[in-house]
């Protein structure tokens, strides 16, 4: 069974159909990556998956567990997160805090065990500074932990950011553009980044990405999307040859 | 008395008024940086607390400490209950919809108390019995020892509580961007719960040494230190703890220097006057920062 599993999927928003019949399935493992021109509709799928928006028609389905109607908390909690094509971090809260707050559903203790300092609490904020500094160390920000996050330069950003929905425990991690903004040097970084949470942390990735070269570097399947649904799925090398696809990012 | 002694008393005085005012401004300012709306209804949770101690103490006869946790608790149980009846529904309203809205509750919270206890003042005794104490001639009171104590203790517990646990960083995380922080898996609905519930508790103490010091109930006694602890929430930095802190204690000081000093009609002119011209300097208030929008 595929771990994430979408059919049918469509939304309107008044008149406008912003995503229609649109069908993915991406098998546990896979780095699947999601293109199209601008304003095909690929961030509103990643909101709809992860509950921001209500789909009109559709299901979807992870590990089996239909997340229709689930609010964005539940979903995290079901296994889904994600980073923003703009970055919203915390901005004044330090690094660590940053991990720390989303690590917030694996860990409880109740308001007692704060009042009163009891052990558990105590254990539980160790053990989660210890997770948070873990993560922090896979992208290399272990030393920047105490720094706010507003302080950070953007390519570090853009890391955090992946960090801190990696601390959710994700079983499918979804990227909007990753890359943006980023020079070669830096996505050549992200690229290998990428690869490293998929195997270390053994998560599935969907990326969206107007970065060809992170595109056809990494994904091992992508689906491209135009005016809300989809004009072409296969591998990488098939896809960008796709004269549908080049016509559809180029025009005639 | 020489003019040193004159000056720690008002000084004293000041303190003890304006870390009453603190405690209420936490509450604007933390229901602020959370749900983004000034809730005027604030101050009326603070008569709340000062009916419901009268209350527990006679009509419910319970023992003092009982009683107080009583009315912390009611006031925290008011406090969720008010946001969940009347601003959650609200929440992607405009905040002028909100904003009248939280005006309403605040006179229906006033009339419900004129309704069941009328407006005739309720003389109330002062529950703390402490004793006095002079130092280098310095006259300090029992209630000023006792409110000064309890204030400290509850700041320094807010603020550790703020940034050293797991609700407390969902708090932050929630006030700085609420989407981001459901889509990382916290509970935006009991984050905000809890904030009004924590603010509406400090009103509730707040109410409880406020009604100590004035000695007397009615269903408006919360407007004056609401309306005051409101400007000094602003002049402090709305949404800034520390801010909500330093603005009450520097307004109940100011209020108490001009009362002795200048003159006691002028007071709440000059109080009120400062923040005209604290906000004509820095606009953001004290400690609170300007966002600067980036284009």
């Amino acid at each position: 069974m595929a771990l994430l599993e979408v059919t049918n999927l469509g939304i309107s928003f008044g008149g406008l159909r912003a995503v229609d019949n649109f069908n993915i399935k991406i098998e546990k493992g896979q780095l699947y990556g999601l293109i199209g021109p601008n304003g095909a509709g690929k961030t509103t799928i990643f909101n709809l998956l992860t509950g921001v928006y209500q789909p009109t028609d559709g299901t979807i389905a992870l590990d089996g567990e239909v997340l229709n109607g689930k609010s964005p908390a539940q979903i995290c909690q079901s296994g889904i997160s994600r980073t923003f094509q703009n970055i919203r971090l915390f901005h004044e809260m330090t690094v660590l805090d940053n991990v720390k707050a989303a690590l917030h559903n694996q860990m409880t203790y109740s308001l007692a065990d704060t009042f009163f300092r009891l052990p558990k609490y105590r254990k539980k904020e160790d053990e989660m500074n210890r997770k948070a500094v873990e993560i922090l160390k896979v992208f290399d920000l272990d030393s920047h932990a105490d720094h706010l996050a507003a302080n950070l330069p953007y390519g570090k950003q853009r890391k955090l950011e992946i960090a801190r929905a990696l601390a959710t425990n994700p079983k499918l991690l979804l990227l909007d553009e990753p890359a943006a903004g980023m020079n070669p040097n830096e996505t050549a970084e992200l690229m290998d980044t990428i690869k490293l949470i998929r195997d270390q942390f053994d998560i599935t990735v969907l990326l969206i990405e107007h970065d060809m070269k992170l595109v056809s570097g990494i994904c091992e399947y992508l689906t491209v999307l135009n005016f809300g649904t989809e004009l072409a799925s296969g591998t990488p090398n098939v896809v960008l040859n796709n004269p549908v696809v080049i016509t559809a990012y180029l025009g005639e | 008395m020489n003019l040193f002694q004159s000056i720690m008393e008002q000084l004293l005085n000041g303190l003890r008024t304006g870390s009453i005012y603190a405690l209420i401004a936490l509450g604007y300012s933390m229901v602020y940086g959370i749900a983004k709306m000034i809730n005027f209804a604030h101050g009326d949770v603070i008569m709340v607390g000062a009916y419901a101690l009268f209350m527990g103490m006679t009509a419910l006869s319970l023992p003092l400490p009982v009683a107080i946790i009583f009315t912390i608790v009611v006031c925290a149980v008011l406090g969720i209950a008010i946001e969940k009846v009347a601003y959650k529904p609200l929440r992607n309203a405009s905040s002028l919809a909100v904003l009248i809205t939280a005006i309403g509750m605040s006179f229906l919270l006033q009339s419900l108390a004129l309704i069941i206890f009328s407006a005739t003042p309720i003389p109330f005794k002062s529950i703390i019995s402490m004793k006095g104490i002079k130092i280098a001639g310095v006259d300090i009171p029992g209630i000023t020892i006792i409110t000064l104590v309890v204030t400290t203790a509850i700041m320094v517990a807010l603020t550790l509580f703020i940034n050293k646990t797991k609700a407390g960083s969902a708090m932050r995380a929630v006030s700085e961007d609420r989407g981001a922080a459901a889509l990382m898996g916290i509970n935006v609905n009991r984050t905000i719960s809890m904030t009004f519930a924590i603010g509406s508790a400090l009103a509730a103490v707040a109410g409880i040494l406020y009604i100590c010091q004035y000695q007397s109930i009615t269903p408006t006694l919360g407007a004056l230190p609401g309306i005051k602890a409101f400007v000094a929430a602003v002049l402090g930095g709305i949404g800034s703890i520390p801010g909500a802190m330093v603005g009450g204690i520097l307004l109940g000081i100011v209020e108490s220097m001009s009362k002795a000093y200048i003159s006691t009609e002028l007071a709440d002119a000059i109080v009120f006057g400062v923040l005209v011209v604290i906000l004509l300097v820095k606009p953001s208030g004290l400690l609170g920062k300007l966002k600067a929008e980036k284009v």
